[in-house]
């Protein structure tokens, strides 16, 4: 076993670790900041994809913007919130929430047999990049080779999502803002 | 080499995590979290692909994409939370029962 299986391994149970912990502790608080864990964990899993440009990107964008808006949000609406959190409902007495473990479960053994039966044998369009050699190596240039992509293959979908990034902060602006000045 | 396998299976536990969340949280944020967990395992999958597409990068430049989209979805869905929180005083989905203005 190589170092680069061995820390994939460590970056994955980092990962789910934190995931799992994230959705059974109860404090809020603290489970957006297992959120950080677990964002941070999956830019390392992108590298291992050789994906360092979107790895980056995940860090600025999930870690410094979506994370940080959450944790406003959190705090904004805090006091009956988090009285609000404390109270368990005690519908179910055996298993909290067993209906939602049970229909996420079934998902992911319905998705852990797919993968794991289709594993044995790729796509053909893999099997072809693999025999041709247009594969990409950790030697390769991949934020000039995206920045090429994104200013001609792709500038019209690049154009569009900036757009509508635009137009969905305008919204979120006009939204939240307050009724007296409407 | 990581076999593409190991991808697939961390995103789907990722996923089914997020899945967990979005059914069972009694709380707005930790949904909007919960959809952020299936993002994050969604983006997994693109870039565990593109490492195959060296021509095009599709998966990449998509990957770049579901990331914005799913910032422009956190913005407006906080708005959307945070509003309904100042009339309702509470942000469990199942007391919003009536849609009126």
């Amino acid at each position: 076993m190589t170092i680069d299986v061995l820390l994939f391994y460590a970056f994955a149970t980092m990962a789910i670790g934190s995931a799992l912990l994230l959705v059974s502790i109860r404090n809020t608080a603290r489970a957006l900041f297992l959120l950080f864990i677990v964002l941070f964990a999956m830019a390392g899993l992108y590298l291992f994809a050789l994906a360092d440009f979107i790895a980056i990107t995940q860090i600025l964008v999930y870690v410094g913007g979506v994370l940080i808006l959450l944790i406003f949000a959190f705090m904004l609406s805090n006091k009956e919130l988090l009285h609000d959190l404390q109270r368990v409902s005690h519908r179910f007495i055996m298993i909290p929430r067993w209906q939602a473990l049970l229909l996420s479960a079934a998902f992911l053994s319905i998705m852990l047999y797919s993968f794991l039966s289709w594993s044995k044998s790729m796509p053909e369009w893999i099997e072809t990049a693999q025999m041709n050699g247009t594969v990409i190596s950790p030697a390769d240039n991949n934020i000039q080779a995206l920045g090429f992509r994104f200013m001609t293959q792709y500038v019209l979908p690049f154009e569009i999502i900036s757009i509508f990034l635009m137009m969905a902060l305008i919204g979120a602006a006009h939204i939240s803002r307050k009724e007296q000045n409407a | 080499m990581i076999s593409i396998t190991h991808f697939l299976v961390v995103s789907a536990i990722i996923f089914c995590i997020g899945l967990y969340a979005v059914l069972a949280k009694r709380n707005a944020i930790m949904i909007l979290v919960g959809i952020e967990l299936m993002i994050n395992a969604a983006i997994l999958n693109f870039v565990a692909f593109s490492r195959y597409d060296k021509i095009n990068y599709g998966g990449q430049v998509f990957a770049l994409f579901a990331i914005v989209l799913a910032a422009a979805a956190v913005a407006v869905g906080l708005a959307i939370i945070l509003n309904v929180y100042k009339y309702y005083k509470t942000i469990d989905p199942s007391n919003i029962n009536e849609l009126r203005d």
